[in-house]
């Protein structure tokens, strides 16, 4: 069966990393790396203040370049989709009629940019941030004088809002909810963010639908709920992302909010998992509760995790969720997942705000900060107390004195 | 010619921590362990410009705040990637209550 191979589809962060430990912890057999994009593995989406601000013309940031694939011994087959599977001759079909005989496959799919979906609306010329190529047309739009309407407060929204700023766009950021980043952070955070932008000079349109939406010559006319209507000459929606479930569903494997994978991240057919972006798994930390996560830490973590379930480990996928996320002079960063929490203690100190997430047995679930950089100083000890279920008293994570390293050692 | 250039005040840094000094336009990471000996390497991680002072100590091992990359502090050696690339390490010295790192 070795003649066969590994197979991944999806050559982003998560594939090239998976790609990188199968040959790490030692397989000699064929890998094959199936990409949509001519582009090698690169970051997405691409966020970098390089990617949307440098003067010269960037590039994307590789995971893996050519040369690197090459040394792996990789087959890459770049600009190629997968389109169907057949999983009883063990077969990855690619639209140009070639078929990839696998031993175990990898599903890397990632996330689609989710679309304002209106009826009679016109959004043509409208953009999002996924690809590299998104990014060089989101970067020609950023210059000085433009008026930019961002649709979408969360994070991609914001940080798009930041680097059109600087730029010296004039920026509108338009969100349904109340409040910017509702499903990622808790008020007290995204108040002193949301502060920050509006310091800035971002107006903000929170709490109002979008109606409708129309051209008017190079215009972009967007009609809210409350009658207003707002124009920009460019229109930039970051409304989250979808994962890519069609290649899995339609080889009948079981989707539920993503590739459904099991804790070592293999689908219900034994010999193909899902991992990054498009997969969602039950997590241990929090009483098997399923979950996908879009971020760079998870992308990189569960390639590696997969290779290694692909290869007969029977480990379970536990890392905590960990994200972060810079705009302007600020670092964000939110380690653990906060579903279950019922309470939470504030820690403020040197211009940092930690708020950190327990549940009714004081366990500690989630830390959530803003601040300087060495913020992450902070939630890394926080992703460690999370990951070992630490009880802990809230006065203490609440008061500045008390090291949170210490807290490491009860 | 390589100098001794005053970094900080040996109790500017905590133990088992880490802080960031500039100089003529380079960048340095200056450590304190917890037995309170001082080490000096590059302050950004070889693998993407992030300074490493914003990152854990743990023990000898620093870790970059963004990428989890690890590095022996005291020797410089890349211990996890993405980091995979060595630190450059400098010599330092404790005098008076201050630490001086000898930079070329």
């Amino acid at each position: 069966m070795n003649a066969f191979g590994m197979v991944i589809v999806g050559a982003g962060e998560t594939g090239a990393r998976a790609a990188e430990q199968l040959r790490e912890q030692g397989w000699t057999g064929k890998i094959t790396l199936v990409g949509k994009e001519k582009e090698a593995p690169y970051e997405r989406p691409p966020l970098s203040k390089a990617a949307l601000l440098a003067e010269e013309t960037p590039t994307p940031v590789y995971v893996a370049r050519e040369e690197r694939l090459g040394e792996l011994n990789v087959d890459w087959i770049a600009g190629s989709v997968a389109v169907r599977i057949d999983r009883s001759a063990h077969a990855v079909h690619l639209e140009d009629g070639r078929a990839v005989p696998y031993e175990r496959l990898l599903l890397a799919t990632g996330a689609s940019p989710r679309r304002l979906a209106m009826e009679g609306a016109d959004l043509s010329g409208a953009l999002c941030l996924r690809t590299f190529a998104d990014a060089l047309a989101i970067r020609e739009r950023l210059v000085p004088g433009n008026r930019v309407l961002i649709v979408g407060a969360g994070f991609i929204g914001l940080e798009v809002a930041a680097s059109a700023r600087e730029r010296g766009c004039e920026v509108t950021v338009l969100e349904v909810g109340p409040r910017i980043l509702m499903r990622v952070l808790p008020p007290e955070i995204a108040a002193i963010v949301e502060e920050r932008h509006r310091r800035a000079g971002i107006a903000f349109k929170l709490g109002t639908g979008i109606v409708g939406a129309a051209r008017e010559g190079a215009w972009h006319a967007i009609k809210l709920a409350d009658g207003e209507v707002l124009r920009g000459d460019t229109l930039i929606v970051g409304i989250g992302a979808a994962p890519e479930t069609a290649l899995a569903a339609e080889s009948g494997l079981a989707i539920d909010n993503g590739i459904a994978a099991d804790e070592r991240l293999a689908t219900s057919d034994p010999d193909i998992f899902a991992a990054g972006d498009c997969c969602s798994f039950p997590h241990r930390l929090y009483g098997g509760r399923r979950f996908r996560l879009e971020a760079w830490r998870n992308a990189v973590d569960q390639g590696i995790h997969a290779a290694k379930s692909m290869l007969g480990e029977t480990a379970p996928y536990e890392a905590v969720p960990w994200f972060w996320s810079d705009q302007y002079d600020l670092t964000l960063q939110v380690a653990g997942l906060s579903h279950d929490a019922t309470s939470t203690a504030t820690r403020q100190s040197a211009g940092n705000t930690i708020v950190f997430h327990q549940d009714g047995a004081g366990r500690l679930l989630a830390a959530s900060g803003v601040g300087a950089p060495s913020l992450a100083k902070d939630i890394r000890v926080s992703e460690m107390l999370i990951a070992r279920q630490a009880v802990l008293d809230p006065a203490k994570l609440a008061d500045p004195d008390v090291k949170l390293k210490s807290l490491l050692a009860d | 010619m390589a100098d001794w250039v005053a970094a900080c005040a040996a109790d500017d840094i905590e133990e088992e921590d880490v802080i960031r000094f500039d100089h003529e336009g380079r960048s340095f990471a200056i450590y304190r362990s917890e037995d309170s000996d001082y080490y000096a390497t590059d302050g950004f991680c070889t693998h993407e410009r992030v300074h490493l002072a914003d990152g854990l100590v743990m023990g000898a091992v620093i870790e970059c705040p963004k990428h989890n990359g690890r590095f022996d502090y005291t020797s410089g050696k890349a211990k996890k990637t993405p980091a995979c690339v060595d630190l450059r390490t400098y010599p330092v010295k404790v005098e008076a209550g201050t630490v001086y790192i000898q930079v070329d």
